[in-house]
């Protein structure tokens, strides 16, 4: 199916089950751990060995030599793999930094080799006695010493529209700031695991993957074979956020291993390799510059950021949203990508407008505050329902305004004081924040099929997968208010590269993508139904309690299957209407923070999200993903930081008791309000994302919820407390 | 993890006397700091003893008026124990602000007080540091060392110890007794356990191989007002980056011993002797000499601020 014209009323307006706040059907699976995670796949019958992963002990360089003899002695040793053994292996398409094979060092705790035993103790202890000697080179580790050596990115990516310099430099009122973002890991529960199995020349894959397709791909072009002799399945996955969206080492060395050991291997990367082997969000360096007239309207707009990645990366695209958030007609964005030898930075969760969001919602904040303006009466005089650099380009449907006055309105910001740092209870300095949130909508195509048998059941199947999402459910839910059978009738088969390729999950375009390609599979097993009952077309069937009705024609849904189950399968493919129209979605976070007068920490008193984002295509899995995406944006905010040893090149804090996230404590109350609406330029569905959206602009309004409380403005996240602390009232 | 022997003696004897016997023998409690340290090869233990079944897992009263507690009593249990949250209400308020739930179930007194430090290079075995590996160097001085030490340090190490529970009992003047392996007995004052890094960071207390902490002794309780102050980045499962425990009294003497700052729990008796005067003048004391980085200066303005927010606590 092509979606190349705004969608009309169709089954999903009906809202029966579409819309409906409906319990994760994979929520028992869960809680009772029967779902089934890639490390544990387990077969009584298999004798599986175990495989535990030798990290690079330098950030750049070359190995010189390896020794393998004293871990191929000890006890229970199956198999030592080593890159030097395997030599060059071609990198898969979505990969910067290479995963395995060869002699060259290009980040810190690269694999360098496998250990495989019977036990994973055993090969735990193995690979601690591999011996490996380095050349070391010299690398660029810090951001701010190689900012100067910045170029430009492949594609050029500056944008611009008006005369910025000009418009900036006669605007009556101006602002001029650097905002700091550090790196950050994704640290996801489930680590990054995989078993693989080969018979003959086939190799099956039990991994923890966001994207199908993209693993299944890159993994045969690592391993020099055929993508059709691989088979690989995710169908559970405990988290991502963006690392599992590309090809990982745990996938290539357990397939590598399996070969060398003749039996399956499980292969999991220990977790201190999460922040040093995989990838990360990157640090930037970001100056914003606002003119504006006294009247408060954005006369002109410029951010510029900088950030590093190895050679081959790409830039994080901080100002994305800058381009589209506001209005003004004087315009200018850039990027400058620095070469960096760390490891690969990457999409984290809302890439580009996670960290840019947290820079401009503080510019933003600043400006408001320098004109006089409550900062949400600044940001709605700057609404804009058109492209601004490109005014003849529409919004699909864009109500920020909404958002904004409808949080302002339940979160009782008008008890927010108009003076920084003039409400106090006890020891805590009180304060509230505001930030715009912003997304993009991406869209890509999705494939699914559907298959109806004689009990009526209707089963899904499509290489989608869920992250812990919620896709089991939307799915089901689709296929269920499409087919007109109750969703207890649904089973949905996900994460399997022999079912058809989905969009997978990320970008947010998984939610509203992969239920379009299950609606297009729908209309084409409707027609199939209609044809089978002999009704004259599908067009004016109505699909209703698992029977089919046209006038006083009823039969049931069953009937139109004989022997062999009814199988439909088709793909939404979207034409042009992302470029017609500018897809994005919109929200309001507001926050309330304390901040101890004393030890200046900053603890979290509330949090309000509101989101106009299409249809919400299920109340309870939306909100989960908001909330959980507003938790991320506190530890962005406030404690989460990849520091860098710019000597030694390298993430030091790596491990969960020195990356501080979030914990129950630090989020005592979370609120997310969907504002009622559909955008039909999106996809059959009407919907959009939210999960990234939750989180971009959390961190800005809990800063600026800082700076209310203390008068404190501090641009530099995260806002720990040795920032504040200075500044901080005598106390006696 | 390296393999190794196991054994679990029955006798408090037999325990102190297995491991005198042997360089790689190490006592086990509750293992959650240990093991760790093992998985990563930090630690290469060859035996452990395990000390779980040695029946030290019980708070008695003292014929001075004081406590006894067990080596192997859970953090859980003793800050629990209704005499300790009634007399020693510092000692339960700054183990129930240490770790998590599930890890104070397992976790032992003589454990958490021989806890290691959490400088993250000394967990990463591809980095120099001195404390691991004598003679390598120390990795922090130059990297990364906000959550470090600022007195008490050396050019060797500047490690901070990890401890909340240490920190209490280091205020309360609590005891540690202990067994050698020719089965003779001593009793040291806690400040005189830990020491500070030197030359020789590796060497982190005056316990002798095979010498088993079989109980902690509180002295009769100290009164006043019991206040611990964990400072930290986020509000709950994580170390502190400062930590005040303090004993104020109505007439405003008392004591105070800090954590986060120092290789040990931290307390000066001339800092004490200025409580009346404000935290500025006993922070001063406290932080005589101080040597920090640019990364931890920030914790000399905290260290006074947390124990002026304590003191006026105290006062109201
Ligand atoms: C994620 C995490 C978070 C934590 N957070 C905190 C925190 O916020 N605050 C805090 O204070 N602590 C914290 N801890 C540390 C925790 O308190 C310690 O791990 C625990 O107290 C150690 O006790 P254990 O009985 O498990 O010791 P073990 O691991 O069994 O032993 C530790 C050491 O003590 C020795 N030992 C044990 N018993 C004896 C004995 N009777 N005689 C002589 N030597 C002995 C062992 O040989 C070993 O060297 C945390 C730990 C973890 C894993
Ligand atoms: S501070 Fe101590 S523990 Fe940390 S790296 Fe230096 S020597 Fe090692």
């Amino acid at each position: 199916m092509r979606f190349d014209t705004p969608a009309t009323t169709n089954p999903i307006d009906q809202g029966k089950v579409v819309g409906k706040p409906i319990h994760r059907i994979d929520g028992p699976l869960k809680t009772t751990g029967k779902a089934v995670y890639a490390y544990e796949w387990h077969d009584r019958n298999t004798r599986y060995a175990y495989g535990y992963v030798v990290g690079s002990a330098i950030a750049k360089g070359r190995i010189r030599s390896m020794d393998t003899a004293a871990a191929k002695k000890a006890p229970g040793v199956i198999a030592v793999v080593t890159t030097e053994a395997v030599g060059e292996l071609k990198k898969g398409k979505y990969n910067t930094a290479k995963l395995f094979g060869g002699m060259e060092i290009q980040h810190y705790h690269q694999a360098i080799a496998v250990v495989v035993a019977e036990t994973f103790e055993e090969a735990r202890a193995a690979a601690a006695l591999v011996k490996v000697d380095y050349t070391e080179e010299k690398g660029a580790f810090d951001l701010a010493a190689a900012k100067d050596s910045a170029v430009e990115p492949e594609g050029g990516g500056a944008s611009g529209a008006g005369d910025f310099d000009a418009g900036f430099e006669a605007a009556p009122v101006k602002l001029d700031q650097i905002y700091t973002t550090p790196d950050q890991s994704h640290a996801m529960m489930e680590p990054h695991a995989s078993i693989a199995a080969w018979n003959g020349d086939d190799l099956t894959v039990w991994t923890s993957s966001q994207m199908i397709d993209w693993w299944r791909t890159d993994l045969a072009t690592t391993l020099g074979i055929d993508k059709e002799k691989v088979h690989t399945m995710s169908p559970f996955v405990g988290g991502g956020f963006g690392v599992k969206l590309f090809l990982r080492a745990d996938a290539v060395l357990a397939a590598l291993s399996a070969r060398e050991a003749g039996r399956p291997v499980k292969v999991a990367l220990p977790r201190p390799f999460l922040m040093n082997n995989t990838t990360h969000r990157p640090a930037t360096i970001q100056r914003i510059r606002i003119g504006a007239g006294r009247d408060g309207k954005i006369t002109a707009i410029g951010h510029e950021s900088w950030s590093g990645d190895l050679p081959g990366g790409g830039p994080e695209v901080a100002v994305q949203q800058t381009r589209l958030l506001y209005a003004g007609e004087n315009r200018m964005t850039a990027m400058r990508l620095a070469t960096l030898d760390l490891p690969e930075g990457n999409a984290m969760r809302a890439p580009g407008e996670a960290p840019g969001m947290m820079a401009l919602e503080i510019a933003i904040d600043e400006m408001a505050e320098k004109l006089g303006l409550d900062p949400v009466e600044f940001r709605i005089i700057n609404d804009t329902q058109v492209d601004p650099e490109n005014p003849e380009r529409p919004f699909s449907h864009r109500n920020l305004i909404g958002c904004l006055r409808t949080g302002a309105e339940r979160f009782g910001w008008r008890e927010r004081s108009k003076k920084a740092g003039a409400r106090r209870e006890g020891d805590w300095l009180v304060g509230m924040g505001v930030a715009a949130a912003f997304r993009n909508n991406l869209v890509l195509p999705s494939a699914a099929r559907i298959r109806l048998d004689r009990e009526g059941i209707v089963t899904v199947e499509t290489d989608m997968t869920d992250i812990g999402t919620g896709s089991y459910t939307i799915i089901a839910q689709t296929a269920a208010e499409m087919l007109g059978v109750p969703i207890e009738k649904v089973a949905v088969s996900l994460g399997d590269s022999r079912f058809p390729v989905s969009s997978g999950s990320g970008g947010q375009f998984g939610g509203n993508c992969s239920t379009a390609g299950v609606y297009a599979a729908c209309v084409k097993l409707r027609e199939a139904v209609a044809q089978k009952l002999s009704f004259n077309s599908a067009e004016d069937l109505i699909f209703a309690e698992s029977e089919v009705r046209s006038g006083d024609r009823r039969m049931p849904l069953a009937q139109a299957v004989a022997d062999e189950a009814l199988v439909a399968e088709d793909r939404i493919e979207f034409g042009d209407l992302t470029k017609t129209h500018q897809q994005s979605t919109f929200g309001a976070h507001f926050v309330e923070v304390g901040v101890d007068v004393a030890t200046g920490e900053t603890r979290i008193r509330r949090m309000l999200a509101v989101c106009a984002a299409g249809r919400i295509l299920n109340p309870i899995t939306a909100r989960s993903q908001v909330i959980g995406a507003m938790t991320m944006g506190v530890g962005g905010a406030l404690s989460e930081e990849l520091v860098v040893d710019k000597e030694r090149g390298f993430f030091v804090n790596h491990d969960l008791a020195a990356y501080e996230v979030p914990v129950h404590a630090d989020i005592p109350h979370q609120d997310v309000v969907f504002l009622d609406e559909t955008d039909p330029m999106s996809s059959p569905m009407k919907a959009k994302g939210v999960a990234e959206l939750g989180i971009c602009g959390v961190a800005a309004a809990v800063a600026n919820a800082i700076y209310n409380a203390t008068a404190i403005r501090v641009r530099n996240y995260p806002i720990t407390l040795d920032k504040l602390i200075k500044e901080l009232p005598e106390i006696s | 993890m390296r393999a190794f022997s196991y054994e679990r003696p029955a006798s408090i004897e037999a325990a102190a006397q297995a491991a005198a016997g042997m360089d790689g023998a190490k006592f086990i409690a509750g293992g959650t700091n240990l093991l760790d340290l093992m998985k990563l090869e930090i630690e290469r233990p060859t035996h452990l003893i395990d000390v779980n079944r040695l029946g030290l897992d019980r708070i008695e009263a003292t014929p001075e008026g004081g406590l006894r507690i067990g080596a192997l009593v859970r953090n859980t249990d003793l800050a629990a124990d209704e005499r300790v949250r009634r007399d020693y209400a510092l000692l339960s308020r700054a183990l129930l602000a240490g770790a998590s739930g599930q890890l104070r179930n397992r976790a032992t007194t003589a454990g958490n007080l021989l806890q290691r430090t959490r400088c993250p290079y000394f967990y990463d075995t591809n980095q120099p540091c001195n404390k691991r590996l004598p003679g390598s160097g120390c990795s922090a001085l130059a990297g990364f060392s906000r959550p470090l030490a600022v007195v008490g340090v050396s050019d060797a190490c500047i490690a901070s110890h990890p401890s909340d529970m240490a920190v209490a009992m280091r205020a309360l003047d609590a005891v540690v007794e202990t067994v050698r392996a020719d089965g003779t007995t001593r009793s040291i004052p806690i400040a005189d356990l830990h020491r500070l890094p030197g030359d020789t960071p590796h060497i982190e207390h005056v316990l002798e191989q095979g010498e088993l902490i079989t109980a902690v002794i509180l002295p009769k309780p100290a009164g006043g007002k019991q206040i611990y102050r964990k400072v930290r980045d986020r509000a709950s499962y994580a170390f502190a980056l400062v930590a005040v425990g303090a004993v104020v009294q109505p007439d405003g003497t008392g004591r105070v011993a800090i954590g986060g700052i120092a290789p040990k729990p931290w307390r000066k008796e001339a800092a004490d002797a200025e409580l009346p005067n404000g935290a500025k003048a006993a922070a001063a004391k406290l932080l005589e000499g101080a040597r920090p980085t640019d990364d931890n200066a920030f914790k000399l303005t905290l260290v006074e601020r947390a124990l002026s927010a304590v003191l006026s606590e105290a006062r109201g």
